[in-house]
C-alpha cells in the first residue's frame, strides 16, 4: 500500500485514474492479499473450504494435463517462455489472492497468436484434459488476436483438476474474436480462472463462458477498453447441479468512449445445494461517453434445494451516454407454459423440456460457433436427463 | 360421434379469503356438429368453464361431472384430455421464449396423433393453414406466442385448432381484441373446421358481433356461475338489443 499526498478537490477535478468502487486496486504481490476469511466482498458467495488450499498456500506445481491443441491454419498455438512479452500486456493485474499465486507459479506461458489481417472461419481449439486433483497446479494463457483479424478459439476443459489460472486476451485493432470457454469438468475439480480482455479501437469482443462440470466453479472476467468504438459481448451458459458451485463474475471497465457492452448470462439449477453466483459489474468512466451497455442474467431453478444469487451493479461517472441498464431474474418453472403446452397434448416431461431447451436456445444461437451449437443442445439434454425428467412434482 | 357432457359442474377456486364457487352447477351437452355459444357478462364464469374442462390447476372441481364419449376427463390429466380431443384456444396464449411455432406445432402433432406427421404432408399443411390466416410463412420461426400482436394470437390459436384437428373446441374469447378483418378470418377458420360433420364447438364470448360469422345451433347465457337462459340462435339477436341487465337483476334478487 502507497499513501498519496491527494488535494481535497482532487474529487472534483477530472483525473485519468479513478478507482472504481466495484474493483479495488490489484497488485501482482502475494503478500499484498491475504488468505481470505469469506467475508470479504468478492469471497462471501465462494464456499473455501471446497477450493483444496488455492487461495491459501498448497503449491501450483502440479502439471497433469493431456493437451491437444488444434490451431487454425495461420494461427500459432504453442508454450512460450514465462518471460514472453506479452505477459502482462493485456493490463491483467491480479486482484486476488488466488490469480496472485497462479501468476507467481506460472513457469510458462501458452499463447494463441493469431496474426494481423488473418480471417479465418476455422476455429482453434484448445483441450485440456485434467488426469487427477490431488495436486494443484497454475496456468498461463495469452490470445491476441492481431489488428484487422477475425477468428475463434474454444478452450476446452474436462476430466478433473485442481486449478488455477490467468488468461489475457489481447483483441487488436479492429479485430473480431470469439473466445469460447467450455467447461464439461467431471463433479470433483475445482477450477479459478481470472481473465482479463483489453479491446482495441473498433475491434470485437464475444468472450463466452460455458459450465457444466466441476464441484467448484469461478470464473472472475474483465474487460476494458484500448481505445473508442469497442464492442464486448459476453455469454454464458451454465447448468449446476447437485452439490455445485459456479461462479461467474464479470466487469466491463468502460475506459473509452462509444465503446460498447452486452453482456446475457444464463443458468438453470437442479439438485440439492446447487449453487449458482452470477455478479454483472459494470463501470462507466468519465472519459466512457457515448458509451452502450446492457447486462442480463435469468436463472431457472429446476427442483427445491437450490440457490442462484444474481447482483448487477452499475457504477456511472458520466450522463453522456446512449443508453445502460440491466436485468436480472430468477424463476420457477412457468406453470402457465407448462399449461399451455400440455393442453396442446404435449406430456408433461417433454413439455418441461421443451421450455428449458427454449431457454437457452437464443443463447445457443448468438454464440455462432455452428460447431458448437449441436453439442451444448446435447449436454443440455444430458442435463435435463438426470433430474428434470424424471421423478418431479407435478 | 362426439359428445361432450358436462353434468351439475360445481368450481372453485382459492382466494386469500378461503375458496371461492365460480361454477354453480352448470349441465351442458354438446352434441358432434353442434356449435353453442356461451354468453354472459364479465365475471359470470364462462372462462373458469373453458379452463375447468381442459383441466387448469387453478381450478377445483368440487364436484359434478365432464366426459368425452363416456369418459371421465375429469380424471385425466391436461395433455391426456388434449389427447382425447379437446382443444381449447385460449384468450391470452401464454409466450414460451425459445421454442419455435414449427417445433411447437409438430410436437403438438407428434403428442396428439400418437406418431410424427408425414414430413411433407405436414410442411405443406402447416404453410397451408398459416396462409389461409394470413399469417407470414416466416411466422413458423418465430417463438411461439412471443412478441405477437393480439391478432396473430388468437389467429395462431386457431391454426392450432386446425392442424390438430380435435373432437371438440372450447374458444374463449377468441374474438375479442380483434378487429373486424381479423375477426372474419378467424371466423372463417372456426367454420373450416366445423366443415366436418362430427365436430363440437364451445364458444365463449362477451359480444354477439362473432355470431354475424358463426351461426350457433345453440345460445346458452351465463350469469352468476350458472345457465340463466337457454335458446336458439335468436337468444343471441335478444341479447344485442337488451344486454345482460334483465339476468343480472334476476340473479341478484334470486341471491336476497
Amino acid at each position: 500500500m502507497t499513501v498519496v499526498d491527494t488535494p481535497a478537490v482532487a474529487g472534483a477535478v477530472e483525473t485519468t485514474k479513478i478507482s472504481s468502487h466495484l474493483h479495488p486496486e490489484g497488485s501482482f504481490d502475494v503478500a499484498d492479499h491475504p488468505v481470505p476469511t469469506g467475508r470479504e466482498e468478492i469471497w462471501r458467495f465462494t464456499p473455501l473450504k471446497r477450493l483444496r488450499g488455492l487461495h491459501q498456500e498448497v503449491p501450483l506445481d502440479g502439471g497433469s494435463f493431456k493437451v491437444d491443441v488444434q490451431p487454425a491454419a495461420g494461427v500459432t498455438a504453442e508454450s512460450v517462455a514465462a518471460d514472453h512479452e506479452l505477459r502482462g500486456a493485456s493490463g491483467l493485474v491480479p486482484h486476488d489472492r488466488i490469480s496472485a499465486r497462479a501468476w507467481a507459479a506460472s513457469d510458462a506461458v501458452f499463447l494463441v497468436d493469431v496474426p494481423a489481417e488473418l480471417a479465418t472461419d476455422e476455429v482453434t481449439t484448445i483441450a485440456l484434459s485434467g488426469t487427477g486433483n490431488e495436486v494443484a497446479s497454475a496456468g498461463h494463457l495469452v490470445i491476441r488476436a492481431g489488428n484487422f483479424s477475425r477468428s475463434t478459439v474454444v478452450v476446452r476443459f474436462e476430466g478433473t483438476a485442481t486449478f488455477a489460472e490467468n488468461v489475457e486476451i489481447l483483441v487488436g485493432d479492429s479485430a473480431d474474436l470469439t473466445v469460447v470457454y467450455l467447461q464439461d469438468w467431471a463433479d470433483d475439480a475445482v477450477h479459478h480462472s481470472t481473465q482479463h480482455a483489453k479491446v482495441g479501437r473498433d475491434a470485437t469482443l464475444k468472450h463466452v463462458a460455458i459450465s457444466f462440470g466441476g464441484d467448484v466453479v469461478r470464473n472472475d472476467t474483465t474487460a476494458e477498453y484500448a481505445g473508442p468504438g469497442g464492442s464486448v459481448e459476453m455469454l454464458g451458459l451454465y447448468f449446476a447441479d447437485e452439490g455445485q458451485h459456479i461462479e461467474h463474475r464479470l466487469f466491463v471497465d468502460h475506459t473509452a468512449p462509444n465503446t460498447k457492452s452486452h453482456v446475457t448470462y444464463k443458468g438453470a439449477l437442479q439438485g440439492e445445494g446447487a449453487h449458482t453466483v452470477w455478479i454483472g459489474n459494470v463501470l462507466i468512466r468519465k472519459v466512457a461517453e457515448g458509451i452502450e451497455t446492457y447486462e442480463e442474467n435469468r436463472n431457472l431453478v429446476l427442483t427445491d434445494g437450490c440457490q442462484a444469487d444474481s447482483v448487477p451493479n452499475l457504477e456511472i461517472e458520466t450522463g453522456e451516454i446512449e443508453g445502460a441498464g440491466h436485468a436480472s431474474a430468477t424463476g420457477r418453472f412457468d406453470d402457465e407454459q407448462l399449461f399451455y403446452l400440455r393442453s396442446r397434448g404435449i406430456e408433461e416431461d417433454e413439455a418441461r423440456r421443451l421450455v428449458v431447451h427454449g431457454f437457452f436456445n437464443d443463447l445457443i444461437r448468438k454464440i455462432g460457433v455452428p460447431e458448437l451449437e449441436d453439442k451444448l443442445t446435447s449436454t443440455v439434454e444430458t442435463e435435463l436427463a438426470k433430474n428434470v425428467l424424471k421423478g418431479l412434482p407435478a | 360421434m362426439s359428445t361432450l357432457e358436462i353434468k351439475d359442474l360445481h368450481v372453485s377456486v382459492d382466494t386469500e379469503d378461503g375458496a371461492k364457487e365460480i361454477l354453480k352447477g352448470v349441465t351442458l351437452t354438446i352434441k358432434d356438429g353442434e356449435t353453442h355459444a356461451i354468453m354472459g357478462p364479465n365475471g359470470s364464469g364462462k372462462s373458469t368453464l373453458a379452463y375447468s374442462v381442459a383441466g387448469h390447476p387453478k381450478y377445483t372441481v368440487t364436484s359434478g361431472s365432464v366426459t368425452l364419449d363416456g369418459e371421465d376427463v375429469l380424471a385425466m390429466t391436461v395433455d391426456e384430455r388434449a389427447r382425447a380431443g379437446l382443444f381449447l384456444a385460449m384468450q391470452y396464449p401464454v409466450e414460451v421464449p425459445g421454442v419455435s411455432v414449427s417445433n411447437f406445432l409438430r410436437t403438438a402433432k407428434t403428442a396428439i396423433d400418437g406418431e410424427a406427421p408425414k414430413l411433407r404432408t405436414w410442411v405443406k399443411d402447416v404453410n397451408g393453414t398459416l396462409e389461409r390466416l394470413n399469417l407470414d410463412p416466416t411466422f413458423a420461426q418465430r417463438s411461439v406466442n412471443e412478441g405477437f400482436s393480439g391478432g396473430e394470437k388468437k389467429r395462431h390459436e386457431i391454426a392450432q385448432l386446425e392442424l390438430l384437428d380435435p373432437k371438440v373446441a372450447i374458444l374463449d374469447e377468441t374474438d375479442s381484441g380483434l378487429d373486424i378483418d381479423a375477426l372474419k378470418i378467424v371466423a372463417e377458420g372456426v367454420n373450416r373446421f366445423t366443415e366436418d360433420a362430427d365436430k363440437g364447438v364451445l364458444l365463449i364470448t362477451h359480444y354477439t358481433r362473432i355470431l354475424r360469422y358463426i351461426k350457433p345451433d345453440f345460445v346458452h347465457v351465463f350469469v352468476d356461475g350458472k345457465v340463466a337462459e337457454e335458446g336458439g340462435p335468436e337468444l343471441a339477436d335478444q341479447l344485442e338489443a337488451e344486454g345482460y341487465d334483465k339476468y343480472i337483476q334476476a340473479a341478484k334478487s334470486a341471491a336476497v
